[in-house]
């Protein structure tokens, strides 16, 4: 009966197909969502499985070459090596602390800067939108060129400051600090949009209520703006570790394979491809990798700790 | 009476301390300004340079602007076809990403299917070098290595966790109404989809689109391992220029600024879009 009535009053062209679009209908949860996950899945987790198998392998050289079954050797090899390995843990280590820190404290200085109307505001927030839309390698031949030691922009701003000139990318001891400084340069302003986009959602009750009761700039933004903003930058400072830890473009941009001759600035992740791709030591890459992934999840675990903390409190 | 009349003096008292903090901020901003602009002009002034100009520390703003360094890498460097390869794959890893990622946002935001987010989360968390070695493995066993096929595919794997994570946030904005009101016309679900909900949903499409773009065309590693000589994209290319003995800066620069001008008059066009995508993630939490 209601069938029949539901029929007519439906578009005519519908009813042919009604079984098969009903069908399709009850179903489409799984229909529109079954390709993206069977991509990811054949994309993501079949190969992660792979890189766990190849981890437990002496897999090197070419692909078609038969490999043999070698246990935790590799991971062994890796922990126990001080010369490449942990040093580049705790290179990765520093450069994503420190670009992070930095990030954060220069990029929520910068929100607070930009925060209110001026003349120009619309010029200052596309500018500054374009050091994160550059291509990192183009970003890292740039300042390769501005960090050269005879002919860069650098060392002239440093004569003009009347101090020494400094060596930056090519001196070994600097090179992972103007790295540092490159990260922090390119990703900066995404502190700065994610804190703006927070601080346009905050009432301004507080803050006025806090200045009629005479409190300063100081006071107002350390106890009011910057609790209220903890949850957004929480969120940013997750996002930014995660891409920190894996940075790769501008390491290689500027100081090439193995993080420089002396490997200055090799992290893991520089020191995984080229055990990889320059070397072909698939086996041994393949559990470096996973000790690399296994550090990343604890890092996220512990800021996701930190962050559910700083909420609650 | 006596409160409001004291309290008159103290701000104009005030005055001068604001006066003095408007300063403070007026030149903090404008070395944020330069800080982030006078790298991005060192680029420019050198792609226009001679390499004779650019190794001349005197020579900073006085010198007669020259093409050559363009010409150099279109031509001898033969960078055109890099460019057309960064375009390609950046067009086909951006459209397959939305055929697969829209409807794939669409379930997750509609019916609250919370696992999606942990898993777009994973495909940020993974390191693209750990993926590497297993598609290596298997794209060249089966011969596709340096194809346009593969560099697409593992691009995706960079579009579509952004364009799943941008529209989830959208279409969770959308109210369900209309959809809705279409269903009880007797359009199926998929109708409502495609004639109600994606016309709505332009502004997000634009901006996982735009976004997506960006982030194939930058993108290296991938490319730095899976192309060839012809299918080479342009961040591959621009690393090769170091390679050589003696840098050959002016060609560099020149690289570089045909790399990033694209992207960022992408930028400039569509900056609203652009700072939506990218603050997506970060502000719904």
């Amino acid at each position: 009966m209601s069938r029949v009535s539901g029929a007519t009053s439906a578009p005519p062209r519908f009813t042919p197909r009604k079984g098969f679009s009903e069908w399709f209908d009850r179903n489409l949860k799984w229909i529109f969502t079954t390709p993206a996950v069977l991509f990811v899945a054949l994309l993501i987790a079949f190969p992660i499985g792979y890189t766990v198998y190849l981890s437990l392998t002496n897999a090197q050289g070419s692909v078609t070459r038969p490999s043999d079954f070698v246990g935790l050797d590799n991971y062994v090899y890796w922990l126990t090596d001080t010369e490449r390995f942990w040093p580049a843990v705790g290179r990765t280590a520093y450069f994503t602390l420190m670009a992070l820190g930095l990030e954060l404290v220069f990029g929520l200085a910068i929100a607070m800067l930009l925060r209110k109307t001026f003349r120009g505001q619309g010029f200052v927030r596309v500018l500054i939108l374009l050091p994160l839309v550059a291509t990192p390698v183009a970003v890292g031949m740039m300042w390769l060129l501005i960090f050269e030691p005879s002919i860069g922009f650098a060392n002239t701003v440093m004569g003009w400051l009347n101090l020494p000139d400094q060596g930056w990318l090519s001196d070994k001891d600097q090179a992972l600090n103007t790295v540092i400084f490159i990260d922090v340069w390119q990703w900066t302003p995404m502190i700065v949009l994610i804190a703006l986009a927070g601080l346009s959602t905050l009432s301004d009750e507080p803050d006025e209520a806090a200045r009629v009761d005479g409190a300063n700039a100081w006071q107002r933004f350390r106890h009011i703006t910057l609790p209220l903003l903890i949850p957004t930058l929480g969120a940013a400072a997750i996002l930014r570790a995660i891409d920190a830890l894996k940075t790769f473009d501008i390491l290689y941009a500027t100081k090439g394979r193995g993080g420089g001759s002396s490997h200055e600035v090799e992290t893991l992740n520089i020191l995984a491809y080229g055990e990889s791709f320059e070397y072909s030591q698939y086996g041994s890459a393949s559990a470096l990798l996973m000790l690399f992934f296994m550090l990343i999840v604890i890092v996220l675990a512990t800021l996701a700790i930190l962050r559910k903390k700083g909420t609650r409190v | 009476m006596t409160a409001s009349t004291l309290r008159v003096p103290k701000r104009r008292r005030a005055k001068p301390a604001v006066i003095v903090g408007g300063a403070a901020r007026a030149v903090g901003i404008l070395l944020v300004v330069f800080l982030f602009l006078v790298p991005l002009v060192w680029m420019l002034l050198a792609s226009l340079k001679t390499n004779l100009e650019v190794v001349d520390p005197t020579k900073l703003f006085n010198f007669t602007p020259t093409i050559n360094n363009y010409v150099t890498v279109l031509q001898e460097q033969q960078f055109l076809p890099y460019i057309l390869n960064s375009f390609i794959v950046a067009t086909g890893a951006t459209a397959i990403a939305l055929l697969l990622g829209l409807p794939a946002a669409y379930a997750i935001a509609r019916y609250k299917i919370t696992n999606a987010t942990a898993f777009v989360l994973l495909a940020r968390v993974i390191p693209g070098v750990s993926l590497l070695i297993p598609w290596y493995y298997i794209f060249s066993s089966i011969g596709l290595v340096g194809t346009y096929g593969v560099l697409i595919l593992t691009h995706i794997f960079v579009t579509m966790p952004l364009i799943v994570a941008i529209m989830t946030s959208f279409f969770e904005g959308l109210p369900g109404e209309l959809e809705e009101a279409a269903q009880i016309d007797g359009a199926s679900k998929i109708a409502a989809f495609v004639r109600i909900v994606l016309p709505l949903s332009v502004p997000g499409i634009a901006t996982a689109t735009i976004l997506s773009f960006i982030f194939s065309w930058n993108n290296f590693l991938f490319a730095l391992v899976l192309s060839n000589q012809n299918t080479r994209t342009l961040p591959v290319a621009i690393s090769n220029f170091t390679s050589y003995a003696s840098v050959d800066w002016g060609g560099l620069m020149a690289a570089s600024v045909i790399i990033t001008v694209p992207v960022m008059l992408i930028a400039l066009f569509s900056q609203k879009y652009v700072v939506s995508g990218l603050t997506a993630g970060a502000t719904k939490g």
